[in-house]
C-alpha cells in the first residue's frame, strides 16, 4: 500500500557560509501526495527539485514547515519505507547485480534464503535475468538505472522518489522504461514522486503534475493529466496529451527564462 | 590458456637481449671487467643462494622494507583518511604532498645517522618516508572519486556512518588502495637498498656496494639481478592481480 504524503509550508534555505549571503532554495511548499498516486514534478534548472527531493526522503533537514510520510514527521532523517532512485548511476561497482540488488536486504539481516528468493523474483521483474553475475560496468546505462531501481523494489518501499532517473538515458529507452515504471507502480501500489525535466514523461507518467517556479521553488500549478491507471507510452498519439503537455510548457516558460537570466548574472 | 601476442614479443625482446649482451661479453667487445656475461650471473646467484652466504643479508633487507612498507601503509592510510575529513586540513596540505615528491630524502640520512646511529633504523625511515606519500596521495585519490550518491544511497538505506564507510567506500576505494600498496613496495625497496649503499654494514644493498669496492664483479653483478628479478616479480604479480580487479569494474 502507497505512503501518503505531506508537505506543511515547507521551505529550504542554505545558509551562507565564507562571506555568502544565505541561499533560499526551495518554498514555503504546500503538498499532499495520495496513497498510491504517481505524482510528477517539472521546474525551471537549479528550481529547488532535487532539493524537493532531499527534503522528503529526510537527506536534508528543512528550515521551516514539517514534512510528514503516513503522519509521521520526517525530522531530517531517513524514514523507513522510502526509496530513491537517483539520475546518477548508484550501482556499486565492486558488486554482481544480484549482490547489488541483494544489499539492502542484507544490511538489514533478512535470512539468505528469503533475500534470495526476493532477488531473483526482482531480476526477473526487470528485465535482468541472465545477469546476475554481470558486474555493472559490463551493462548499459539503462540496465544500471534497472539494477537501481530493482535493489529500491526489493525493500518494498511505500513512496519511491524517483530524481530524473531516466535523464542519462536515449529518447527509445526511456519510453520504454517508463512503460516499466507504470507497471511497477501498479503492481506495488506504492505511491510515487517522479522528478523530471522532460514534459512529455511527465505528462505520460503522472496522475498530477506540479509546475515550480524558478528559485526559490514554489508551486505555480498542479495540472491533473486524467489518465486511466492502466495506461502506457500509446498515450502519446493523443490529442490530450499534446495538450497536457503544452500546458506545462505555458507554465514553465517565462519561468525557465527567468532562470536562465538568473543563471547569467550569477556568472 | 593461450597465450597473447604481445606477450610472446615481450618475451621474445627479453630473451634476444639477454642472448646479445651474452654475445657480447663471450667474444670480448664488452670486457669482462666491465660485466661479465649474464649467464654466469645466473649460475653466481644460483651459486650465493646455495652457500647460504646471502641469507643474513636478505633477512635484514627484507625485514627493514617489511616494517618500511607495513608502516607507511597503516599511516599513510590512516593520514589519508583524515585529510580527506576535514576541509581546512586538505586546504593547507594539499600543495605540500604534491611538492613531496621532489624532495630528496636521502639528503636526510646524515641526521637520521645521529639520531638513530648506524642501526636499520635510518634505512627504514627513508624507506618509509619514500612510500607514505603515494599511499596518502593514492588513498586520497580513492576516497575523492566516490560519487555523492553511492553515499546518499547507503543514508537511504538507513546505515549509520561507520557502516557507509566500511561497506560502500572502503570497497569503492579498494582498487585505489591496491594501487597504494603497489607503490609503497616499489619506494620501500628503493629507500632501504639505496640506503645500505651509502652507509651501512649490512643488507643486500651493502653487498653490493661491497663487492663492488672490492672487484668482486661476479658477486655484485649476480646480486643486482637478484634484487632486479625479484622486484620484478613481485610487481607482476601485483601487477596481473590489479588488473584482474580493474577489469571487473571496467576500467582496463
Amino acid at each position: 500500500m502507497g505512503a501518503h504524503g505531506e508537505l506543511r509550508h515547507v521551505t529550504r534555505v542554505y545558509p551562507g557560509n565564507a562571506g555568502q549571503p544565505p541561499l533560499h532554495a526551495l518554498g514555503p511548499i504546500d503538498l499532499d501526495l495520495k496513497a498510491g498516486e504517481f505524482f510528477g514534478v517539472v521546474g525551471p534548472s537549479g528550481c529547488g527539485k532535487s532539493t524537493l527531493l532531499e527534503v522528503i526522503a529526510g537527506l536534508a533537514p528543512v528550515s521551516e514547515g514539517e514534512v510528514l510520510i503516513n503522519g509521521a514527521p520526517v525530522g531530517g532523517k531517513v524514514v523507513d519505507g522510502v526509496g530513491v532512485v537517483f539520475q546518477d548511476d548508484a550501482s556499486f561497482p565492486w558488486l554482481t547485480v544480484r549482490d547489488n540488488i541483494a544489499f539492502g536486504l542484507r544490511r538489514k539481516g533478512i535470512p539468505e534464503h528469503e533475500v534470495a528468493g526476493t532477488v531473483t523474483d526482482a531480476i526477473a521483474l526487470m528485465g535482468l535475468a541472465g545477469f546476475e553475475k554481470a558486474y555493472p560496468a559490463q551493462l548499459s546505462g539503462g540496465m544500471r538505472q534497472r539494477v537501481c531501481i530493482a535493489r529500491t523494489l526489493v525493500r518494498q518501499p511505500q513512496l519511491i522518489l524517483l530524481d530524473e532517473p531516466f535523464g542519462a538515458l536515449d529518447q527509445q529507452t526511456r519510453l520504454l522504461m517508463g512503460d516499466e515504471l507504470l507497471n511497477l507502480w501498479r503492481q506495488t501500489g506504492a505511491t510515487i514522486l517522479l522528478i523530471t525535466h522532460a514534459l512529455d514523461e511527465a505528462t505520460m507518467l503522472a496522475d498530477r503534475v506540479g509546475v515550480m517556479s524558478s528559485r526559490p521553488g514554489v508551486f505555480l500549478e498542479i495540472v491533473e493529466t486524467g489518465w486511466s491507471r492502466d495506461r502506457d507510452s500509446r498515450i502519446v498519439s493523443e490529442t490530450r496529451f499534446g495538450e497536457i503537455t503544452a500546458r506545462l510548457w505555458t507554465l514553465l516558460r517565462e519561468e525557465s527564462m527567468k532562470a536562465m537570466n538568473m543563471e547569467k548574472k550569477t556568472r | 590458456m593461450r597465450v597473447k601476442r604481445v606477450t610472446k614479443l615481450r618475451i621474445l625482446v627479453l630473451i634476444v637481449s639477454f642472448v646479445v649482451v651474452e654475445l657480447l661479453c663471450q667474444f670480448g667487445l664488452i670486457a669482462r671487467f666491465t660485466m661479465i656475461p649474464p649467464s654466469e650471473m645466473v649460475i653466481g646467484i644460483v651459486g650465493l643462494l646455495l652457500s647460504g652466504k646471502l641469507n643474513e643479508d636478505m633477512a635484514t633487507t627484507l625485514s627493514s622494507v617489511g616494517i618500511a612498507l607495513v608502516a607507511s601503509v597503516i599511516v599513510g592510510f590512516a593520514a589519508g583518511v583524515v585529510i580527506h575529513s576535514f576541509r581546512r586540513v586538505r586546504r593547507t596540505i594539499d600543495p605540500l604532498l604534491a611538492t613531496y615528491y621532489s624532495v630528496p630524502v636521502f639528503v636526510f640520512y646524515p641526521i637520521f645517522i645521529v639520531l638513530f646511529g648506524l642501526t636499520d633504523i635510518p634505512k627504514i625511515v627513508i624507506g618509509f618516508l619514500y612510500a607514505v606519500a603515494a599511499v596518502v596521495i593514492n588513498t586520497l585519490n580513492g576516497l575523492d572519486r566516490i560519487p555523492p550518491v553511492l553515499v546518499k544511497t547507503g543514508r537511504i538505506m538507513g546505515m549509520t556512518r561507520i557502516d557507509i564507510a566500511l561497506r560502500i567506500v572502503l570497497p569503492f576505494a579498494a582498487p585505489y588502495l591496491f594501487t597504494a600498496v603497489k607503490l609503497a613496495i616499489a619506494y620501500s625497496f628503493i629507500g632501504v637498498i639505496g640506503s645500505e649503499f651509502i652507509l651501512s654494514n649490512r643488507g643486500l644493498g651493502y653487498s653490493i656496494s661491497y663487492a663492488y669496492n672490492n672487484f668482486d664483479n661476479l658477486t655484485m653483478y649476480s646480486l643486482i639481478l637478484f634484487i632486479l628479478t625479484f622486484v620484478l616479480i613481485i610487481n607482476m604479480t601485483l601487477h596481473s592481480w590489479e588488473k584482474k580487479l580493474m577489469q571487473r569494474r571496467g576500467f582496463a
